[in-house]
């Protein structure tokens, strides 16, 4: 087991560095440097003008060395101006350039500068990890228990009528992506115009003007049922469908089980066959899909957060990546990147773990 | 002249029936679900004396019997809410949704007609033909077909032009006049009203299916011929080649989608020429899969070699290289002869100004936002796919027929391709449907993010994202486009669930 996750764990990081490079690589191609320099300086400088900001900045050694500088395995770079200045990676502005460390990376915790706000992005990041962890927290505490429920209940008589509803259900939401569902929320629950909330405040049962707020906003600072029910519900409905047809398969083929037979042959009675005997057994599939659903969550974080007015963590990243913040898109992606590694590696373990006839050498 | 009603002429009498038979069905389905929680079961069915069977309704059974009856009427009510709207002159008595399905005649036929002759015929067509004795897979079919028999027949289904503009009809609710519209020559009304621009947001919606269906099922076509042409050496030969493709498969899996989207499709990348070296591997691929297909196994039948693949393989291989690098062979090969020969001479510098400027006669023209937009798509879905066969691989190698063909001396391509991909297919077609209503989704993303669409486009993704600024006031752009795109994914997850249910029959 130990040997296993020393394996995994190296995998991970060989991934890890593969995919900051790449993500690296695509944020320094020369034209998106470019609008970096036309974007930070002038919109109107010359070619000639480009070539000196980007050198004056370092922009304009070769990859893998800046890349090993991000990382903090090289050290930074320095350049004395011809006034005798020197400034250099590691050197802030009003840094002494003597007393300034020679690497200054990732690896030293440092995540750098993001050039479309002028602070540290570790500041920025974390606090916006924090309101997304709130969303996904919820989401999560919707998402899993009502899919595990729908799966179980869809599963326990295959074939039945309620199996039928639950499983048409479940594929109608895997069949709805956030920004539809996030829409039709709105205009049924949100919108002051259509749907039910004109009617609710004509008839006095509201007091606002609609039923749920259409933007999250409010809930950055104070998280209400009221501003973030909608977020929430959108995000759970697209990943609860896949979390419950897994259930859904898992519970019905343990139900055609041996041991299933046996107990009610003995007389257990359908509840405790499920509740005591099923259930159990039927929860180890499900696991390993709950934990690689979370990232297939954040595409949906981002869609929701651009859709409510969240300005989480999918937020960020896309401001980000619409200016071209290289060093914050990067710590965006370490992040996400972290994530996706980390619940491959929990659902590896925790398979292993539930599941004792899985022997992993 | 006023705007239109919802339900023209026939809502005052189906308007009350429709909504009297939604409330019987909720009711219903709340006192049965109540009445199951409470334990009670359905009526058993009672053996009488005679050797008959016959049945004693109890509470359960009227319920789900008032449910069942319930859904047939509203069924009637819409199949009567469009034969009226076909059948009745004048748009006032049509309604818009009389006038939406007047529009739609050409649908409605060609669906008739599909569904008429495969029932007729469904025990000669094979697996196609057995989806006609599933109700799920039916419908799921029929919704998939509506789309595109709507994307075949946009130009008459659509009232306006896409991109027509008539700027008093901004955000004016559906049914609303167009003024003026006899004089121009215009259909008189926006059905489903018009968007920020002063649009037609029914004309839009049906010109953004002729986008999404072409552009989602090629992509998935593609993303399946990279997947499938690397998935069967990896799970068949194994060893370092499988390792080392396994690990960039997972390396683009564990790329949240969204951030390569946003790395991927800007107009820097593009500049950069970053879509063109992608197109480059990713399209070369399926043209290695058709030739190695052909010569695997006609390698000992030097005519269909010689008067079918290499044309075939050649013809692809001109169609890639205008495509991709929008290069001619022929046009290269003629211009560096003739400037050859006419070395110092101005022919020879035109010649090669002309080479530069010439289009090339097979290929594609296609736009880099566009391009791009295709190339993250197939990127995206080609490791999903290749996993997919690559585990349907390390199953079926150890199957019988495989050993045959190996004790028989076939090479390894050939059973590959010929003895292990089509007992592959089975779950292939199925994940194939389903992958199309993800590349749909994933399509609707780039739209609703703006990344690498025109602006202009009917996209329906891009036409949410337009319509969600002014989403609490004007609820009515946005909403056509969005419940198209849940009904077409819907109607490939029904298929695809309809798909799997008959071929497990087998």
């Amino acid at each position: 087991m130990g040997l296993f996750i020393l394996r995994r764990l190296g995998v991970m990081l060989l991934t890890a560095l593969c995919l900051t490079f790449v993500v690296f690589f695509l944020t320094n191609l020369a034209p998106n440097l470019e609008k970096l320099a036309k974007t930070q300086g002038n919109a109107r400088m010359s070619d000639a003008e480009v070539t000196r900001w980007l050198d004056n900045r370092g922009y304009s050694r070769p990859l893998v060395v800046r890349y090993g500088e991000w990382l903090g395995v090289v050290p930074g770079w320095t350049r004395e101006a011809p006034d005798g200045a020197v400034t250099g990676r590691c050197i802030g502005p009003a840094d002494d350039p003597a007393e300034a460390p020679t690497f200054c990376g990732v690896l030293q915790g440092d995540f750098g500068y993001s050039t479309v706000s002028a602070e540290p992005v570790s500041d920025v990041v974390g606090g916006r990890l924090a309101l997304t962890g709130w969303l996904m927290l919820y989401a999560f505490a919707l998402m899993v228990p009502a899919a595990l429920a729908i799966g179980i209940l869809a599963g326990m008589r295959e074939g039945s009528r309620l199996d039928r509803t639950l499983s048409t259900f479940s594929i109608a939401s895997t069949a709805t992506p956030e920004y539809v569902s996030g829409v039709i929320f709105i205009i049924l629950l949100a919108s002051s115009t259509a749907g039910v909330s004109p009617w609710l405040a004509e008839m006095g049962w509201i007091e606002g003007r609609t039923l749920f707020l259409g933007s999250a906003r409010s809930a950055m600072e104070n998280i209400t049922f009221w501003n973030f029910a909608l977020p929430v519900a959108t995000i759970a409905l697209y990943g609860m469908g896949y979390i419950a047809r897994m259930t859904r398969a898992s519970m019905a083929e343990v139900m055609t089980a041996q041991y299933i037979r046996t107990a009610r042959l003995k007389g257990v009675s359908f509840r405790n066959i499920v509740l005591k005997h099923a259930l159990r057994n039927a929860l180890i599939a499900p696991f390993t899909v709950i934990m690689l659903q979370i990232p297939w969550l954040l595409t949906g974080v981002v869609i929701v957060e651009t859709l409510f007015n969240y300005n989480g963590f999918g937020w960020t990243l896309v401001q980000a990546a619409s200016n071209n913040d290289i060093e914050l898109l990067l710590s965006c992606s370490i992040v996400a990147v972290l994530v996706v590694l980390l619940t491959q590696l929990i659902s590896d373990i925790g398979y292993v773990y539930l599941n004792p006839r899985i022997r992993i050498s | 002249m006023e705007a239109l009603t919802w339900s023209g002429s026939l809502g005052p009498f189906l308007n009350p029936v429709m909504l009297a038979a939604v409330v019987v069905f909720f009711a219903a389905f709340v006192i049965n679900l109540l009445m199951g929680f409470a334990g009670m079961r359905p009526a058993d069915p009672i053996v009488n004396p005679d050797h008959t069977i016959s049945y004693r309704m109890g509470p359960v059974d009227i319920t789900l019997a008032a449910m069942k009856y319930a859904v047939f009427a509203v069924l009637a009510c819409i199949a009567i809410f469009i034969l009226g709207g076909i059948l009745q002159p004048g748009m006032e008595a049509k309604g818009i949704i009389g006038g939406v399905s007047a529009q739609f005649l050409p649908v409605w036929i060609g669906l008739v007609v599909i569904f008429v002759l495969s029932i007729r015929y469904k025990r000669r067509l094979g697996l196609y033909g057995k989806l006609f004795d599933n109700l799920v897979g039916m419908i799921g079919f029929g919704l998939v077909m509506f789309w595109i028999l709507t994307a075949i027949f946009a130009p008459t289904i659509a009232t306006h032009g896409p991109i027509d503009v008539v700027a008093s009809m901004r955000n004016d609710p559906p049914g609303s006049m167009v003024a003026n519209a006899a004089a121009d020559g215009h259909f008189a009304y926006y059905l489903l009203g018009g968007d920020a621009l002063g649009r037609d947001v029914f004309s839009r919606m049906i010109f953004g299916a002729r986008e999404v269906l072409t552009i989602a099922p090629v992509a998935t076509l593609f993303a399946f011929m990279v997947g499938i042409t690397l998935g069967l050496p990896a799970g068949y030969m194994g060893g370092r080649f499988d390792t080392l493709i396994t690990f960039v498969a997972n390396l683009v899996l564990a790329f949240p989608v969204i951030l390569l989207f946003y790395l991927l499709v800007t107009p820097e990348i593009v500049e950069a020429g970053v879509p063109v070296y992608m197109a480059a591997v990713l399209f070369l691929l399926p043209i290695i899969f058709i030739w190695v297909l052909f010569y695997s196994r006609y390698r000992n039948q030097p005519g269909v070699i010689k008067w079918v693949a290499v044309p075939i393989t050649l013809a692809l291989l001109m169609l890639y290289l205008g495509t991709v690098f929008e290069f001619d062979p022929f046009v290269w090969l003629t211009t560096s002869f003739i400037g050859y020969l006419n070395q110092g001479n101005p022919v020879s510098d035109w010649m090669l100004t002309t080479r530069e400027s010439y289009d090339p006669l097979v290929g594609i023209p296609i736009d880099g936002n566009l391009l791009i937009v295709f190339v993250a798509v197939v990127f995206v879905n080609s490791p999903t796919v290749f996993r997919i066969v690559r585990g349907l691989v390390l199953d079926i190698r150890t199957r019988d027929y495989v050993a045959a063909a190996q004790t028989r001396g076939e090479g390894p391509w050939y059973i590959m391709l010929w003895e292990i991909l089509p007992n592959a297919r089975g779950p292939l077609i199925v994940d194939f449907c389903l992958r199309i209503g993800y590349t749909t989704i994933l399509l609707g993303t780039l739209g609703f993010f703006g990344l690498g669409v025109d602006p202009e486009s009917p996209n329906w993704g891009s036409t949410i994202n337009e319509g969600r600024r002014l989403l609490t006031i004007y609820p009515h752009p946005p909403l056509p486009p969005a419940i198209a795109l849940m009904s077409l994914v819907l109607g490939l997850n029904l298929l695809a669930d309809g798909l799997r249910e008959e071929s497990l029959k087998d």
